[in-house]
């Protein structure tokens, strides 16, 4: 230990001074381990150089804050730094690809696009739809229950953090195999089902008790996800345009309320920003906090009255690096500096250091600025609601981040030190590994090869988790996320948010980390593709995407030349299908002793729907309408489900032709709104014939589809047929009667591939005319229900 | 009176959570329906101000403890008095899952002797364990003495969602066949959960999605004003709402949840 650097503060007995002025380099690195900043060297130099300046020694509540505000989970270094890709040097991953689509796609209806908590675009009425969705991957896999619960606390937080009213939650999970054998996995490893059942347990308690509805998600398991577990978390909100206060001001008081504060979560952003080790849980368990989701429930009911009151001029959540980044962001934000008086903050128990109270983590805890003449209006709500609430601080015009405890000074920073973080630049380099594609027969049995599909559990049916989520609460899910009398799975979720308004909101995702193993870029296109097909499946429009990307660690040249592929595919896609990112987050570091996370990037869609009464769901509905095909197949399995069934990885991963999708979505549109469209399944995992199984499985009523009218890229085999997961495919049921009408709109994109009977059997004659697939519905749906459904 | 001088108090602590909707319910019928804080009305003293009063859904107080029993408490602490009046003028009160444990929790329900000291049964964990959303089928038992349903046919079959995990009514064991028979002799067995068709689920699950002692989902009190039910019907409001509409070629304007806020306002207008 560089004993000799620490010194007992002359003016607070719970405060260390730090000598580093007489640090050497070597004391530096001590000095950065032993207080657990996570910066690096160059950082650590110029935090001394810093407090040269300045003439005197920091103190470990200073050398804390700025550990947690250039934290790589607050400031984002990776994807705001300066990156050397193929000869070029890119200025900001975010600028050049997420937050350059958005500009140029220059959409009127968006209001208020990364800026802040939440993306926020323009609804009906005057109201704005909030949407943020988190990754709480670390903490998930150190305490599944805590850190999933947590997760959902937090992104609910976010919501509230624009003052919107969350209205629906939305989780996207990725596990290790559930069979995964016990001897294989490596110390400090928790077993996948353990983790499957804390972290589906801590989602359903949060989004339960606090009464929003949890509408839309997926559940995807993967190898990399044993040691890496991937916990999405999203939150949609509802608020009136009119009362987004963001007009903090010198005066303004700093009021904080909910929860107390403790020692749960401390080091939470460092620990974020590792790697996980088989010591994680050790280390790093104080750094996941406990859930309280009633403490939140009334938190939210004082926030909307305030917000409808107009009391407050700003308010933030307290989630990574706590009071430390939401005081410090806040003064940055409205260009003042701040004092805060840290013995004010409530405590859970004593003998809190003012270090652990600036940086703790405990959950349940928001941030308000409040002009002073409010104030006494803004703490008798909260008693009114139950909730604890201080004011600790006020905003100044000096730009100085001035923090006491008992009066006496133990931090004084100069803001724009604080801010004007360190630009790092990094490497990144292109290795796309090269695959081949499999050499193996067409199975005999195909109708077999389809149950076994159905039974993987990437599409086995996830009805055992999704009913233990309230998905109805609030009483406007229109789509649910289940559909017809044997509840086949929809492909996105409608709200009918507003009781004076038919508007609706269809909220989908997409996710193919299975095609990240073979290539970043058409991984991200399918991403996209997906949570864009999902949506307009049940009538969304006007659709907004969200980006959360979980990768390696970016210090590795390849892991970050593959994001860098990604997200040249974000912005070419959503440049093309003008469809704006408004809010994104990275985890990047996802690495365990069983190696580094697939490349995974989630597409969360938010689309309008503009009238719920024209929502289409994906159950098959009547017999003798027919079945059509839009888009085409091509030879494309590699990363897909059939080929991963069959043992392969492949190389002809899915890819993208945009333009043509693009003018193909655009008619499809249209024969939504001309209510051409009876039922519509989206073509994923398991292809045409996944899809056909699910859509007749759903009500019951059979089909036969042949597949000789499938228009296709040199296809000659039935089982890629029946399996390739190529992108921008629909399967549509239309009535006879709308046959003329639905054919002169669609014109080439779609064929007549079938239609839908009386029998309860799916029927799919192969390209040599024979029944290459006779199964009765009851068995198809037995094989897709069973692989999930028992208690495990 | 008129259905817009009804006056519905929906009661919320920190925990509830359906209170919206639920309040949406009536006041899409006419009725007045205010969300009301128990710290509010502590504070107000006005209970007595309402004709009705309505204990939505949600997770009081974290229902940490067993579900309802501290709303149950405080209510008793803080607005004990103005209930007992309430409850002795005979004005009518509803209990909506969570509200259906409190109102249990109280001594409200079954209160077979008036409002008992200590809970007459209980609403328990479900067999099989865990929380469940989804849409039954129930069946209304009940013979004209509940003022929420007395209008509805007995045997009528309303689909409407539950979403609970501690919904399985339980009596005494030693009592049960005995306090089975004094509920159905005062008529106060309202709901039980059966299939499409109206056949009791008999304890088979999903049918009977919680286990519950002879397929109870809804009782009352002897005198019918008072009624509690797992079941959501301010789910089940409207079209919709309900999870098959997409199906359907023919619209109702509303769903099977209606009738059930519609019967106690018909009531209220005229008692």
């Amino acid at each position: 230990m560089a004993s000799n650097i620490y010194m007992r503060s002359t003016v607070a007995s719970n405060v260390l001074e730090v000598a580093l002025a007489k640090a050497m380099d070597t004391d530096l690195i001590e000095v950065n381990n032993e207080l657990a900043l996570g910066l690096s060297f160059d950082e650590m130099k110029a935090v001394q150089a810093y407090f040269k300046s300045e003439n005197r020694n920091p103190s470990d509540v200073e050398l804390q804050t700025i550990s947690q505000t250039w934290s790589e989970h607050c400031c984002h270094k990776t994807f705001r730094g300066k990156i050397l890709f193929d000869g070029k040097e890119i200025n900001s991953l975010f600028k050049t690809y997420i937050a350059k689509a958005t500009k140029e796609i220059n959409a009127p209806w968006c209001f208020s696009v990364f800026e802040d908590n939440a993306g926020i675009v323009k609804f009906d009425k005057g109201y704005g739809i909030a949407a943020k969705v988190e990754t709480h991957n670390h903490p998930s896999a150190v305490e599944p229950f805590g850190g999933a619960a947590t997760g959902v606390g937090g992104v609910i937080r976010d919501i509230l953090g624009v003052w919107a009213d969350p209205i629906a939650c939305t989780d996207v999970l990725g596990f290790g195999p559930l069979d995964f054998d016990y001897n294989k996995l490596p110390t400090g490893v928790k077993h996948p089902k353990y983790v499957y059942r804390g972290v589906t347990a801590g989602i359903s308690a949060y989004g339960n008790n606090m009464g929003i509805p949890t509408v839309n998600g997926a559940i995807y398991f993967d190898e990399s996800y044993t040691g890496n577990v991937t916990v999405y978390c999203g939150c949609i909100g509802l608020l009136p345009l009119n009362k987004y206060a963001k007009n903090a001001k010198v005066g303004d008081y700093i009021v904080i309320a909910g929860g107390k504060t403790g020692r749960d979560g401390i080091h939470g952003v460092t620990f974020a920003s590792a790697e996980l080790t088989e010591k994680s849980e050790e280390v790093s368990r104080p750094a996941v906090q406990i859930a309280d989701p009633i403490e939140e429930e009334k938190l939210k009911r004082a926030i909307i009255i305030i917000r409808d009151r107009q009391l407050a001029s700003a308010t933030t959540d307290l989630g990574g690096g706590g009071l430390s980044s939401g005081v410090g962001e806040t003064a940055e934000r409205y260009g003042c500096g701040v004092t805060v008086e840290l013995s004010k903050v409530p405590l859970k128990y004593q003998g809190l250091a003012p270090w652990e109270i600036y940086i703790s983590e405990s959950q349940e805890r928001q941030l308000f600025t409040i002009p002073p003449e409010n104030l006494e209006a803004v703490l008798a709500i909260f008693e009114q609601e139950d909730v604890e609430a201080t004011a600790i601080g006020q905003l100044t015009k000096e730009r100085r981040l001035k923090l006491t405890y008992q009066n006496t000074t133990v931090a004084n920073l100069d803001m724009n030190f604080l801010f004007n973080t360190y630009t790092t630049t990094k490497k990144a380099t292109l290795e796309l590994p090269t695959f081949t594609e499999p050499e193996f027969t067409e199975p005999t049995n195909l109708t077999q090869t389809l149950m076994q599909l159905l039974g993987t559990p990437n599409i086995a049916s996830k009805e055992s988790v999704v009913r233990t989520y309230d998905h109805e609460v609030k009483g406007n899910t229109t789509l649910k996320p289940f559909q017809g009398k044997y509840a086949g799975p929809n492909d996105a979720a409608v709200l009918k948010p507003l009781d004076n308004s038919w508007k609706g909101l269809a909220i989908s995702c997409g996710m193919n980390p299975n095609y990240g193993k073979i290539d970043a870029y058409w991984m991200a296109a399918s991403a996209i593709d997906e949570a864009i097909r999902n949506n307009l499946a049940v009538g969304g429009r006007r659709i907004a995407l969200l980006d959360n990307f979980t990768w390696g660690n970016p210090e590795k040249t390849e892991r970050l030349g593959s994001l860098v592929r990604a997200c040249q595919a974000c912005y070419n896609i959503a440049k093309a299908y003008r469809t704006p990112f408004i809010s994104g987050k990275d985890s990047l570091y996802n690495e365990s002793p069983m190696g580094p996370v697939t490349p995974t990037l989630l597409i969360t869609a938010i689309g309008i729907v503009p009238d719920i009464r024209s929502t289409v769901s994906m159950e098959l509905k009547a017999p003798e309408n027919l079945l059509y095909i839009l888009g085409n197949t091509y030879p494309e399995l590699g990363g897909s489900e059939y080929y991963k069934l069959k043992g392969y990885l492949g190389a002809n991963v899915p890819k993208l032709h945009m333009n043509k999708a693009r003018k193909n979505y655009y008619n499809f549109t249209k024969a939504i709104s001309n209510g051409l469209i009876k039922s519509c399944h989206d073509l994923s995992e398991g292809g045409l014939a996944v899809a056909a199984a699910e859509m007749a499985f759903a009500s019951n009523i059979g089909m036969t589809l042949d597949l000789k009218a499938v228009p296709n890229k040199a296809i000659t085999r039935n089982d890629f047929l029946l399996f390739s997961e190529s992108n921008s495919r629909f399967l549509i049921e239309v009535s006879p009667k709308d046959r003329y009408d639905f054919e002169a709109l669609m014109k080439t994109s779609c064929a007549l591939i079938g239609e839908v009977t009386k029998t309860e059997k799916l029927q799919i004659h192969g390209l040599n005319d024979g029944l290459i697939v006779d199964a009765e519905l009851s068995e198809l749906r037995a094989a897709w229900k069973k692989t999930l459904s028992v208690e495990i | 009176m008129k259905t817009q001088e009804i006056k519905v108090c929906v009661m919320r602590v920190g925990g509830t959570n359906c209170d919206a909707e639920t309040a949406r319910a009536f006041q899409e019928l006419g009725a007045q329906a205010e969300i009301k804080h128990i710290n509010e009305l502590a504070k107000h003293n006005n209970l007595l101000d309402y004709n009705m009063l309505v204990f939505p859904g949600g997770f009081s107080f974290g229902d940490y403890v067993r579900s309802g029993v501290i709303f149950a408490r405080s209510l008793n602490t803080k607005l004990g008095k103005q209930m007992k009046q309430f409850i002795d003028e005979n004005r009518p009160i509803l209990g909506i899952c969570n509200g259906f444990q409190i109102l249990v929790e109280y001594g409200l329900l079954p209160g077979f002797e008036g409002t008992s000291q200590y809970p007459e049964a209980a609403l328990t964990t479900n067999v099989p364990q865990g929380f469940k959303c989804k849409w039954i089928y129930l069946k209304n038992e009940n013979k004209g003495k509940c003022l929420f349903t007395n209008k509805i046919p007995q045997g009528k079959i309303l689909k409407i969602p539950i979403a609970h995990g501690e919904g399985r009514f339980l009596f005494p064991v030693e009592k049960e066949k005995q306090l089975l028979q004094k509920l159905i002799d005062n008529d106060m067995l309202v709901f039980r959960y059966c299939d499409e068709n109206g056949v009791p689920a008999n304890g088979v699950y999903p049918t009977n999605p919680n286990g519950t002692y002879y397929d109870i989902a809804g009782i009352c009190n002897k005198e019918g004003t008072i009624f509690g039910l797992m079941p959501h019907p301010e789910r089940a409001m409207y079209w919709w709402q309900e999870p098959d509409w997409t199906n359907k070629t023919h619209m109702t304007q509303y769903g099977d949840g209606k009738i059930i806020f519609e019967n106690i306002i018909n009531h209220l207008k005229n008692p």
